[in-house]
């Protein structure tokens, strides 16, 4: 019998299949003009000048002067300016759009505009920094005590490196004005109400003045949540001045140098140990923000809630700062802030097993959290977390525990290695964003012709949301999926059902759907035109969240994910191949079997990525050193195995048909890993993602640092 | 009209006046409105761009218009009209191969070029003969599942 699991044909498959599906940079508008931005080439300065070339009739220049309402945008903290204001602070940093007709005439006119800057000298080095953004900090139990009476501690320092998103469409937005002053932007965006609210702020224009529309969105991964509301308010200024429709598709260059990245971390990580135990854990984290806030403080939050990974300890103290640099703001990546932390957790308990004389995973298994833990914030794990049972099928599916025997001690020119990453993702808005911020709103519309329609502002980059939001709808209502329309979201007509983040949309605006489906369902009449409508409603189990103690449970639930990665070194060269990949996850039962499994095995290269060819860093001058995708690497289909990844399937109560959280999950738990992999195969401790060729051959040649 | 460049376009006789350096991605998407050709990188490294030109793959991007004078172009917008297409719709339709969207043009025009050369491709050749078109959403292993059952249900097409 078919279940709400049961694979369906994708919804959006023959548009996109075909090539016939519109993004944004396909979409024909009459007397469109092209809109290039000017960034700064300096990390900190005062601009002295700007010295333009003669502009032809009907090339125009669009800056701070133009913004009729607040020149910032509106993010988490209106810190960040539309067009730069007197002064630079990264590379990168907009300064003004050039828009005409001719898209190579803007480029010509652009390269000749001169920038006299007073060059200030920049914080680069986010180790270092002393300004931050954001200072938090939380504590369990009597971690000094703990380490008091410690007969070993440990002390290390972890380290993640930036990631970049690559989704492969770069950042688009169209902005246009109709002859009532309205404003409408058109673009590959994740979030339309972030955008739709930061409009009204830059424009000065009340919420029925702006608009916002998702167009077909290639790739996102986190990258396209608060960029948009940037080059949103750009265009939709540019727009506004010259009355045209403007659009603006950055080059994959400017894309990779100016848009935010996965944040580089630094955390050091104690351990407390008595008679080969752990008694407590200290963690000092540090996330380089960049220039702005935009969303460091969620991002890092996010880190400093999972800096214990998937283990429950009784003693722990926790400090995590968002450090502010003169570099590219960074923000939200698939995670969110959880990568860096579970890496570090995971690599540095393996570094503790080997210390007490264990293997890691005997090791883990005795510290994995279990429900009804307190969680490291006070929390609680309300709900049975299935990891045994999942690292065991994965055990048996890799032949982790034994090849992880066989491969200690090798000699020879190739050595294999084999690693295993435990991860959780918390399902949902960070805290109770969900019931204070959010508050998210969902609609269904159902036509004369009983044909049903969902309003939402969720936006499908690719994840299958218009197909498991359908599926949700169809299978409440009992009628065929061809009998549910779903639209991509306009501000004009859908509700604020919230972000599309936070691997939120499913389970929460999916529980939404759920629900007024069944609300329609109680009232349908045949041949009658309905609307229903639901609001969010906060889960009375949880345990209030409160920020300023750090204290609370900041999720309803938790996705869990068990990933073992096996690499083969060629010890004469460096380079290491992926020979196996396997992963089991627990996202809740799964609302189309197939979706989810794309979903795992994407992110899960994104993490094997993140763990071992996708470096990135800046140069002395705050400059992204490799901002191409000829010296920024992601995988290819040969750069891995068959990916062999599957779900337990185990129902969360509070999501539509017992789904949950699942986007995020998957990218969380492939760095470690690999790089645990890595250890095994080159017998030592490591200490950073990426580990490249060259730092295994810096390691063979040198022994690890 | 030295500038005058004849090519066949999906299957049909055409010309283009443009500049014979201008890149064949910005002819096909600009000129002829195919947009189904995509632009992700225009350095020749992500393969959104693919077309097939003489029965081999090319990341327009990285050809010339004038290049092609007296060739055959293929884009997705004339491979979606064969049966090949169809065979490899089903497929990639059947391991929901298809997230964001916006590599497949390319990935497709890809596959077509594989199995024209090789009608039963390995795992192993799949993977070589997509390694040129980067896709960022699947983690590759249901686009490689999908061209394989193609291959597999396609007997006779290619």
């Amino acid at each position: 019998m078919d279940t709400i699991s049961t694979p369906v044909k994708k919804l959006d498959h023959d548009l996109k299949m075909s090539g016939a599906a519109r993004y944004t940079d396909d979409l024909q508008i009459p007397d469109m003009q092209h809109g290039k931005v000017l960034y700064s080439s300096v990390a900190k300065a005062i601009i002295k000048e700007i010295q333009l070339p003669q502009l032809p009739e009907g090339y125009v220049i669009i800056d701070k002067n133009d913004v009729p309402g607040e020149n910032f945008v509106h993010i988490v903290a209106d810190d960040c300016p539309v067009f730069a204001d007197g002064v630079v602070t990264y590379i990168g940093e907009p300064i003004l759009m050039l828009v005409g007709p001719d898209l190579k005439k803007v480029r010509e006119l652009l390269s000749q505009i001169v920038v006299v800057y007073e060059e200030q000298t920049p914080e680069i080095d986010f180790r270092k920094g002393e300004t931050f953004f954001y200072h938090y900090e939380y504590e369990k139990g009597d971690w000094q005590k703990a380490f008091a009476e410690a007969d070993q501690v440990l002390d290390e320092t972890i380290e993640t490196g930036y990631q970049e998103h690559i989704y492969m469409e770069v950042q688009s937005m169209i902005g246009m004005k109709d002859p009532n002053g309205k404003i409408t932007v058109a673009g590959s965006l994740q979030c339309p109400y972030y955008v739709h609210r930061a409009l009204q702020k830059a424009l000065g224009l009340g919420p029925d003045k702006v608009c916002v529309i998702q167009a077909e969105m290639g790739g996102a991964f986190g990258g396209k949540e608060a960029y948009p509301s940037i080059l949103g308010c750009q265009v939709a200024v540019a727009a506004n001045k010259i009355g045209k429709p403007v659009k603006c598709v950055l080059d994959r260059r400017d894309d990779i140098t100016v848009t935010s990245k996965r944040h580089p971390a630094s955390m050091r990580y104690q351990a407390a140990i008595k008679d080969r135990k752990i008694t407590a854990i200290q963690a000092d984290i540090r996330y380089n923000s960049g220039a702005y806030i935009t969303l460091s403080p969620v991002v890092l939050q996010r880190g400093l809630i999972g800096a214990m990974g998937v283990y429950t300890f009784d003693a722990l103290r926790v400090e995590g700062k968002a450090v502010k640099t003169n570099t590219v703001p960074n923000g939200a990546f698939r995670g969110f802030g959880g990568p860096q932390t579970f890496f570090a957790i995971e690599m540095f308990m393996n570094h503790i097993a080997k210390a007490v004389g264990e293997d890691p995973l005997p090791f883990k298994l005795r510290y994995l959290a279990k429900k009804g833990d307190e969680t490291s914030t006070r929390g609680r794990y309300h709900f049975h977390i299935p990891m045994p049972e999942m690292i065991e099928k994965v055990d048996k599916a890799s032949g982790y525990s034994q090849k992880y025997q066989e491969y200690k001690n090798q000699s020879g020119r190739y050595r294999k290695g084999i690693g295993l990453g435990l991860a959780y993702h918390g399902c949902g808005f960070t805290g109770s964003g969900e019931r204070d911020m959010i508050k998210g709103v969902v609609r269904l519309h159902k036509l004369a012709n009983n044909k049903v329609e969902v309003l939402t502002a969720g936006t499908d980059m690719g994840q299958g949301l218009k197909t498991t939001f359908v599926k949700i709808v169809a299978k409440t209502l009992g009628i065929p999926i061809e009998d549910v329309i779903i639209k991509n979201p306009n501000t004009d007509f859908v509700p604020d059902s919230g972000p599309t983040a936070a691997s939120r949309s499913l389970m929460v605006v999916g529980k939404l759907l759920n629900r007024a489906a069944e609300k329609l369902k109680e009232q349908w009449e045949d041949g009658e035109e309905q609307e229903v409508e639901e609001h969010y409603v906060h889960p009375e189990f949880m345990i209030p969240w409160d920020l300023s103690v750090f204290q609370g449970d900041p999720y309803p639930d938790y996705s869990w994910s068990a990933n073992v990665v096996e690499v083969e070194v060629d010890t004469l060269t460096g380079v290491t191949r992926v020979i196996g990949a396997w992963g089991m996850y627990d996202v809740g039962t799964a609302i189309d079997y197939r979706i989810v499994q794309g979903q795992m095995q994407g992110g899960f290269l994104q993490g094997i990525g993140y763990g071992s060819i996708e470096l990135m860093d800046v140069n002395s001058k705050g400059q992204i050193r490799n901002n191409s995708l000829s010296d920024y690497i992601i995988p290819t289909a040969m750069d891995v195995p068959h990916l062999q990844t599957d779900i337990v399937d185990h129902p969360y109560e509070g999501g539509p048909f017992g789904g949950k959280g699942a986007g995020e999950l998957p990218a969380v738990g492939g760095a470690q890993a690999y790089i645990s992999a890595m250890e095994s195969a080159l017998g030592t401790n490591l200490y950073k993602t990426p580990f490249s060729q060259e730092d295994t051959l810096e390691f063979l040649t040198k022994g690890a640092k | 009209m030295t500038d005058t460049i004849r090519f066949r376009l999906n299957g049909e006789e055409t010309e283009s006046h443009s500049d014979p350096s201008a890149r064949l991605l910005d002819v096909l998407r600009e000129e002829f409105l195919l947009t189904g050709v995509k632009c992700g990188c225009k350095e020749g490294e992500c393969g959104a761009c693919s077309v097939i030109i003489d029965g081999q793959l090319a990341n327009s991007c990285m050809v010339a218009l004038g290049s092609v004078s007296g060739s055959d172009v293929m884009t997705i917008e004339g491979y979606s009209k064969t049966k090949r297409y169809q065979k490899l719709s089903e497929a990639y339709a059947e391991f929901s191969a298809v997230q964001c969207g916006f590599c497949i043009p390319g990935m497709v025009m890809a596959s077509e070029a594989l199995l024209s050369h090789n009608p039963h491709p390995t795992e192993e050749e799949i993977r070589e003969g997509i390694s040129g078109n980067l896709c960022r959403c699947t983690g590759y292993s249901a686009i490689v599942s999908a061209i394989k059952k193609a291959s597999e249900n396609g007997e006779g097409l290619w």
